[in-house]
């Protein structure tokens, strides 16, 4: 058999060892940069999935409101108002309000989130939720998020077993008789479904006319964007129109851009890619110092600069693609780490994956960029 | 020498550094070199030998006076035209740089693959076949480091010689070897050049293998000696 030489491969693998590092350290450098992504989207995620399974098509808030867990109050008329906007099918009012956990059993107080909702129509797409309907229909009755924090967990298990846990929300004594699972969120430590009713009863100075979440649900075959125009000019500016989406953007935005855990993640993606490209440059940069005298030879016998910078660029090419692969099985088996260690959210997705390997293969090629430039210390009359 | 020669050499200067620093290297040179032959430049190190053999082989820009190599004009010429030279030129090297992430065919081969009128597919029988000529049959798979310095030094015979080159250069092919080691890879350079009739050029200190050359020129303080020939070699 007989073909051309891939000097690039045969001069990395002629040494095992240094192959070897050279791979686990951007296996490292990949490792980390999907760590950092994932907990960022695991982040977004876990915050959104209350928007995510409304059942709204479009979504009224006040213009100061911030993110689920900073709510301000709007008038239940500008929902009711909503009403009379052509292609509008139904409104549903939501209260969302930041309570206070107490129980004999934890002797801290904990911050929860408490969604108030009608029960008699479907605001959440969550089967566990709307099972619960009828019996949250009575006074003081709740359920729990199954996947709060791990200090919810006691009561997780008792409800679970069939027991009723009591406890005091805003110095009120409730029931907690059903789980849901919806997941955690960076800003409260749990979640608790009521009745609008119980919820008004909780947070003593809200009046039922004052919501945060109005939900608007359009008629079939209708144009959502139209309607949302129409909604936007018909009510007043004292309330925001969101399609559905708008919202669950409206919560990621507060996380990314008003909180630095956004800034601290997207550093840490930068961190790894600079550790990467630290990596492969010094790899790329001993190979070439290594054999100056065989790249000048090669010079001399009449191979041009294009074919060496060639060969130096597929070097970094080749770490980059055998770096990745290692990286990506190990980043698998950390995100599924993260899942049952944190209940965070954390999955791989295909456009993370292919994020990351461009993110890779620009860090390689930004190294050999650098290395090359010691490619023209081989000078060929200096070989003699 | 009937034929005309393929190198030729007429009132070459050449300089090192700049402004005041400018030193002058080579003074008027004039030389030929036909075809088929073999000459031996000699002269004491510092004399300008190396700098005139990189000249030749295209390696440095010429800046005073004409050099032509198979009739092409090396001062002025364009970086395409000097890797065009290049190739039609075998090296070899006082520390043979070989490259040492590659077997001794693979060495060998990557000569070939600069020739684009050797077909892929014989690159392989091809250099098999140079390395049995250098007498290395058995260690065509073999890294440099586990290959003796005469070894060595044969490969890199065998990559200079693999694409049938009009004209060697070698660079004090010897120097690194024991006196039979020397022998050997002066008696395979002489038989080669003999049987693809190629021209060599070889600068040397070593005078044991003064006998192989043709013609002997001496090199002192950037000058060549005139008349210069075999019946005289220095002692």
């Amino acid at each position: 058999m007989s073909r051309k030489l891939f000097l690039a491969w045969l001069q990395l693998s002629r040494e095992r060892a240094r192959l070897l590092v050279a791979l686990a350290g951007i296996a490292f450098a990949v490792v980390l940069m999907f760590m950092q992504l994932g907990f960022q989207a695991a982040l977004y995620e876990s915050a959104t999935r209350i928007h995510q399974s409304l059942n709204a098509d479009a979504v009224l808030i006040h213009p100061r409101s911030r993110a689920l867990i900073s709510m301000n109050n709007f008038s239940r008329r500008r929902l009711y108002q909503a009403l009379s906007v052509q292609g509008v099918d139904a409104v549903i009012p939501m209260y969302v309000g930041l309570g206070t956990w107490k129980s004999s059993e934890s002797q801290r107080d904990r911050a929860i989130l408490v969604l108030g909702i009608d029960p008699t129509k479907i605001s959440l797409h969550i089967p566990e939720i709307n099972q619960y309907r009828d019996r949250i229909k009575l006074e003081d009755i709740a359920i729990l998020d199954r996947v709060s924090r791990p200090e919810f967990q006691p009561f997780v298990r008792e409800v679970a077993r069939g027991e009723v846990v009591k406890p005091e929300v805003n110095n009120r004594r409730i029931k907690v008789v059903g789980l849901f699972t919806v997941g955690s969120s960076f800003g409260s430590d749990a979640l608790l479904i009521t009745s609008d009713v119980s919820f008004l009863r909780l947070f003593k100075s809200r009046e039922p006319g004052e919501i945060n979440v109005g939900l608007i649900k359009v008629k079939p075959d209708v144009n959502i964007p139209n309607i949302v125009v129409n909604l936007k000019k018909m009510l007043p500016q004292d309330v925001n129109v969101l399609t559905h989406d708008e919202f669950v953007e409206f919560e990621k935005n507060y996380w990314s851009k008003n909180t630095a855990i956004g800034f601290v993640f997207t550093l840490g993606t930068i961190m790894g890619f600079i550790v990467g490209s630290v990596i492969v440059y010094q790899v790329l940069y001993t190979n070439v110092s290594d054999h100056l005298a065989e790249y000048a030879t090669l010079k001399a016998m009449g191979y041009r600069d294009k074919y060496l910078l060639r060969m130096v660029f597929q070097e970094a090419l080749i770490l980059a693609a055998l770096g990745y692969i290692p990286g990506f099985a190990v980043s698998l088996g950390l995100y599924d780490l993260t899942k049952k260690a944190t209940s965070l959210p954390t999955a791989m997705d295909f456009s993370r994956g292919l994020w990351v390997l461009a993110l890779t293969i620009l860090m390689c090629f930004i190294s050999g960029a650098i290395a090359v430039r010691k490619l023209r210390a081989a000078d060929p009359a200096d070989i003699f | 020498m009937s034929q005309p020669p393929i190198v030729i050499i007429q009132h070459l200067n050449y300089y090192f550094g700049e402004g005041g620093l400018k030193r002058q290297i080579l003074f008027d040179i004039n030389l030929e070199i036909y075809p088929g032959e073999i000459l031996i430049m000699m002269g004491p190190s510092g004399s300008g030998k190396t700098t005139l053999l990189t000249l030749i082989g295209g390696l440095r820009s010429l800046q005073e006076g004409s050099l032509k190599v198979f009739d092409r004009e090396l001062r002025g010429a364009s970086k395409e035209q000097l890797v065009e030279i290049r190739r039609n030129i075998g090296y070899i090297f006082q520390a043979h740089n070989l490259l040492r992430f590659l077997t001794a065919w693979e060495n060998v081969q990557t000569a070939l693959e600069l020739h684009p009128d050797v077909a892929v597919e014989d690159y392989r029988t091809k250099a098999e076949s140079m390395l049995k000529t250098v007498g290395l049959e058995q260690r065509i798979d073999y890294y440099p480091e586990n290959l003796s310095g005469g070894q060595k030094q044969k490969v890199a015979i065998a990559r200079a010689l693999v694409s049938h080159p009009k004209l060697v250069l070698a660079d004090e092919p010897t120097a690194a070897l024991d006196s039979k080691s020397g022998r050997d890879v002066v008696g395979l350079m002489q038989q080669l050049a003999r049987e693809q009739g190629c021209s060599i050029l070889v600068v040397t200190h070593d005078n044991r293998i003064l006998d192989i050359a043709d013609r002997l020129i001496h090199m002192e303080d950037g000058q060549l000696a005139l008349n210069s020939s075999i019946s005289d070699p220095e002692a």
